[in-house]
């Protein structure tokens, strides 16, 4: 690890390690997560999934499951207690259960609350459902295709409460969401231009995997008042979608979130949270539903893509301009897909300077499982074809990948997309901290095939709005209330460190629990790296509203100005005397008790703070890669991995590194792993864990090396900026630049052994001149 | 439940004699987690694959989610739960808080155990014997860096204890 020099600026708590607020109860086997909540009088919940991709339901007989001694309540879509039974943040196409027909294999049709979970699982083999079977549209392009089968009527749907991405006009099809921008006359310049390279890229359908599958319990308190136990990282926004599908007031929802055994994506926004208050609100029991892993794997996953680039340059290698067609696989319901969308074309032109951009990218429903968020989105999906692209330039003009990004890359400051916030990183110097770290200049050692590097940004933050109170107990103890998600990443740890670094304490004395919409305030979500740069942006003015009201007392109890007092070791000091925190917390209220509260808000500093005028801060996706392969098997050993995280300031230098590593890992699962394979019935072929493969302790690569940028130029608190998605986008990208450098040309990842070989039989029929163009590499491109 | 499919269990949990009355079918890991409200034993792949719920039955690692309650008959388990000591962790949960090799924790009580049972069977295990022993526990969290330096580590402090001479 190498730590690049900060201003100087010298600090107690911030820049140190300090150990997780969560490590011993973790370690014991006693924190929280949500299946490990036991309420009095609670039933279990399980759900009936379609067998089929699309088709219609002809009749539901419940009448047996009912008559099952132990069941207390059976739910269809015909009847669901609430009014309107859609929901979705950006689109309201979902009914909380099936109504008229089903839209993929999984998609949930019927609910029991039981005694116990095995009454639950024989009540639900005693449902009988009828299904009349409807053409399914499975795949992107059967979804596009003339006359294919409409999953919605899509000119009639309504926005979600979170659209968020302008108004919605939607043509009859089966696209959901479609994003274009274009700069520079792009036609122009490539046909003047002396290289193009064109190619069509294809990534897979990915799952995010959170160990702790989807686990919701909900209870209902006279039927007005819902309290929902909830594994998700948005509690906010959960809470703000059940008032609404329940037309409740919002301050009657209440969203508890314990911790969340990962996240990663699959637990923003709202999932299993509709199905079980609904359920607890027929059952008039508090209910909870966990889902199975395979259950939760139907729930939410990586959107597949499928996209065309082209990019032009001169002979010199100078970049000139990209276009980019990409369309994205929602699945049968939007969920964030116009988010990711949007995001992916965004980061489709990579942070190059261009006289010509054209993006266009599609939301696209199909009749498989839906899919939403998971980290790093829109960067991953496209990173990877651009950068394959940069470097394919830089072969036919002479320019290694160094000299293209070093010559190409936008630099501090400039505008990455018209009237959204100037590049707030310095790319060039993180991308030689990149090369040094692969001895880029130096010859390859033996055994090594190919050394590659990306480099891309993602708009971070969300929205910018936070809030965190305070509390400074009688004994000059602290409690934090803010609800931001702990899922592992360790913000309750960070914010801990802020608190204690303002106020002069150790990070022990600082409790930070869990969010809790009645109790703990308004965040806006947990995701897109924003917890450490907006909700510690909040947490660190609550302290300093707590700092100032102890200066305050502090005035009065010396009798002198405030400049004349300094805060520090847990106490407010006049020249060698000190008043400690609990004497003056008793000066003020003239008593042994009472408390200060701080409150901090962080909210748009110009205009709506919307994702237009954003983001709040970029993202750096840099990765490198050197890897060797078996040319008699196609196995990639990944040599070293390298990461570069940007971050303005570490406020813990270890987290960040964690989550660099784990970033890292997820990035090499989705290259050369990582694959939801659906056979033509839409029917999710590797559901298990052991046919769907995620990165084991044997995968791990030979080396690891993060670098941690420090420039103090963030928007968060001193100086910091959000960091955890990065690596996946820039290290799944590296990993093909890599193979590319070795020769072997992959279009579609993840790129497996299989896939590495029948390019490496291409490669080789190339080298001996052979026409014979199986497992063709279309990266190849148009030479002009 | 028909009184023909219950048996008696005879176990001793975390040191403590359970005698109860089981189902034949039911799974160690409900036994633990619903019945006796052990929930730091973690529920996740549901197949052995995962390593989650991982818990010790007479030392040696096993699945939860796919061994039978009765298994158990006769035989110690030892879950998370009963690795701390008066308050005092084992050092291998030392050595995982040590090396931050914690992060969302799902993954932690079966990666702890695995260990445990890896050093009772080799106590001064090399780098890629850890790396095969621990090739049943998924984490999705760290990349495994500091959990294999934790496991490292935590081999060397109990070596040292041991007095296990270099």
């Amino acid at each position: 690890m190498t730590i690049a020099s900060p201003s100087g600026t010298s600090y107690d708590v911030i820049g140190t390690n300090a150990p997780r607020t969560d490590a011993l109860a973790k370690v014991q086997g006693q924190a929280q997560f949500a299946g490990d909540l036991r309420f009095h009088n609670m039933a279990y919940g399980r759900v009936l999934r379609s067998p089929y991709a699309h088709a219609r339901i002809a009749s539901i007989d419940t009448s047996a499951a009912e008559a099952l001694p132990g069941v207390i309540a059976v739910m269809t879509g015909r009847n669901l207690p609430s009014g309107d039974p859609f929901y979705g943040h950006a689109l309201k196409d979902r009914p909380v259960l099936a109504m008229e027909r089903v839209r993929f294999v999984g998609e949930p049709v019927a609910a029991v609350a039981a005694e116990t979970p095995a009454i639950a699982d024989a009540a639900l083999d005693l449902i009988e459902v009828e299904y009349a079977e409807l053409p399914a549209a499975t795949t992107i392009d059967q979804a596009l295709a003339p006359g294919a089968p409409l999953l919605h009527n899509a000119p009639a749907l309504r926005a979600g409460l979170f659209h968020g991405l302008g108004e919605i006009r939607l043509d009859e099809g089966n696209v959901c969401y479609h994003h274009a921008f274009a700069r520079g006359d792009a036609d122009d310049v490539f046909a003047n231009a002396d290289i193009v390279v064109e190619g069509e890229y294809v990534f897979p359908a990915v799952f995010q995997y959170s160990m702790e599958p989807h686990t919701t319990i909900a209870s209902w308190e006279g039927g007005e008042d819902l309290t929902v136990w909830s594994s998700c990282q948005h509690p906010f926004l959960v809470r703000a979608e059940l008032a609404d599908l329940f037309a409740l007031p919002v301050g009657a929802v209440r969203v508890v979130v314990p911790y969340l055994g990962g996240g990663f994506g699959a637990k923003s926004y709202t999932k299993m949270e509709p199905i079980t208050s609904s359920l607890a609100r027929l059952a008039r029991r508090p209910v909870r539903i966990a889902n199975s892993v395979d259950e939760s794997m139907v729930t939410t996953r990586r959107h597949g893509m499928k996209a065309w680039l082209r990019t032009a340059a001169t002979k010199e290698g100078k970049l000139l301009a990209r276009e980019v067609r990409a369309w994205f696989d929602t699945g049968a319901f939007a969920d964030n897909g116009p988010r990711v969308v949007a995001t992916g074309a965004d980061a489709a032109p990579g942070p190059y300077r261009w006289e010509a951009v054209k993006v266009d990218a599609w939301g696209v429903y199909t009749n498989t499982s839906p899919a939403g968020s998971y980290r790093a989105f829109g960067a991953t999906h496209l990173q990877w074809c651009g950068e394959l692209q940069i470097d394919e330039i830089g072969r036919r003009c002479g320019l290694d990948a160094l000299q293209m990004r070093e010559r190409n890359l936008l630099q501090y400051g400039e505008s990455v997309r018209p009237g959204g916030k100037p590049l707030d990183a310095d790319l060039i110097g993180d991308i030689q901290r990149v090369a040094r770290s692969l001895d880029w200049d130096a010859p390859k050692p033996d055994g090594v095939a190919g050394r590659g590097m990306s480099v891309g940004l993602l708009a971070a933050g969300a929205h910018p709005v936070s809030t965190a109170s305070l509390r400074m107990e009688a004994d000059g103890s602290l409690t934090l209330l803010v609800s931001s998600t702990e899922v592992g990443q360790g913000a309750r740890t960070v914010f801990a460190q802020i608190v204690a670094e303002e106020l002069g304490v150790s990070p022990e004395r600082v409790r930070v629990p869990g969010g809790d919409t009645r109790l703990t305030p308004y965040d806006r979500s947990t995701g897109a790296s924003r917890s450490t740069t907006l909700a510690g942006m909040a947490v660190l003015r609550a302290a300093q509203d707590i700092r100032q009201q102890l200066l305050e007392i502090g005035g009065r109890f010396f009798d002198l100005p405030e400049f004349a007092l300094e805060i520090k070791d847990g106490a407010i000091w006049h020249e060698g005397e000190q008043a400690s925190y609990p004497s003056l917390i008793k000066f003020h209220f003239g008593m042994v008790g009472g408390e200060l509260m701080g409150n901090g808000t962080v909210r748009p500093e110009k205009g709506s703070g919307s994702y237009a005028e954003g983001p709040v801060f970029w993202e750096v996706c840099i990765g490198g890669v050197e890897l060797a392969v078996d040319p008699d098997t196609g196995v990639v050993t990944l040599n070293k991995v390298v990461s570069v995280a940007d971050v303005g300031k570490a406020l813990n230098p270890r987290q960040v590194v964690t989550q660099e590593m784990g970033g890292a890992t997820q990035g090499i699962g989705n290259a050369l792993f990582e694959e939801m394979i659906y056979d033509e019935t839409g029917t999710l072929q590797n559901a298990t864990l052991y046919e769907y493969h995620v990165p084991t302790i044997a995968d791990m690569p030979q080396a690891f090396s993060s670098n941690i940028v420090e420039n103090e130029d963030g928007p968060g608190p001193y100086g910091a900026k959000g960091v955890g998605e990065g690596a996946l986008a820039g290290v799944a990208a590296a990993v093909a630049t890599a193979l590319a450098d070795a020769g072997i040309h992959i279009n579609e990842l993840p790129a497996t052994p299989e896939r590495i070989w029948w390019a490496m039989q291409d490669q080789n029929a190339q080298t001996a001149g052979s026409t014979d163009d199986a497992g063709v590499s279309q990266e190849g491109g148009v030479d002009r | 439940m028909s009184p023909e499919t219950m048996t008696l269990l005879r176990t001793v949990i975390n040191g403590r004699h359970v005698d109860l009355e089981i189902e034949s079918r039911e799974l160690l890991i409900d036994l633990l987690r619903e019945r006796l409200e052990l929930t730091g034993t973690k529920r996740s792949c549901d197949s052995q694959v995962c390593g989650a719920c991982t818990v010790l039955l007479d030392g040696q690692p096993v699945s939860s989610c796919c061994t039978l309650a009765y298994e158990a008959d006769g035989k110690t388990v030892q879950t998370i739960e009963g690795l701390a000591q008066d308050g005092v962790l084992d050092p291998i949960q030392a050595a995982f808080v040590e090396h931050a090799a914690i992060q969302c924790g799902f993954c932690t009580p079966g990666f702890v155990l695995t260990t445990k049972a890896m050093l009772a069977e080799n106590p001064r295990p090399t780098r890629d014997e850890i790396k095969s022993y621990l090739g049943g526990n998924l984490c999705r969290c760290t990349g495994y860096w500091n959990i294999l330096d934790a496991a490292e580590d935590a081999a060397r402090r109990l070596a040292d204890d041991a007095g296990v001479g270099s």
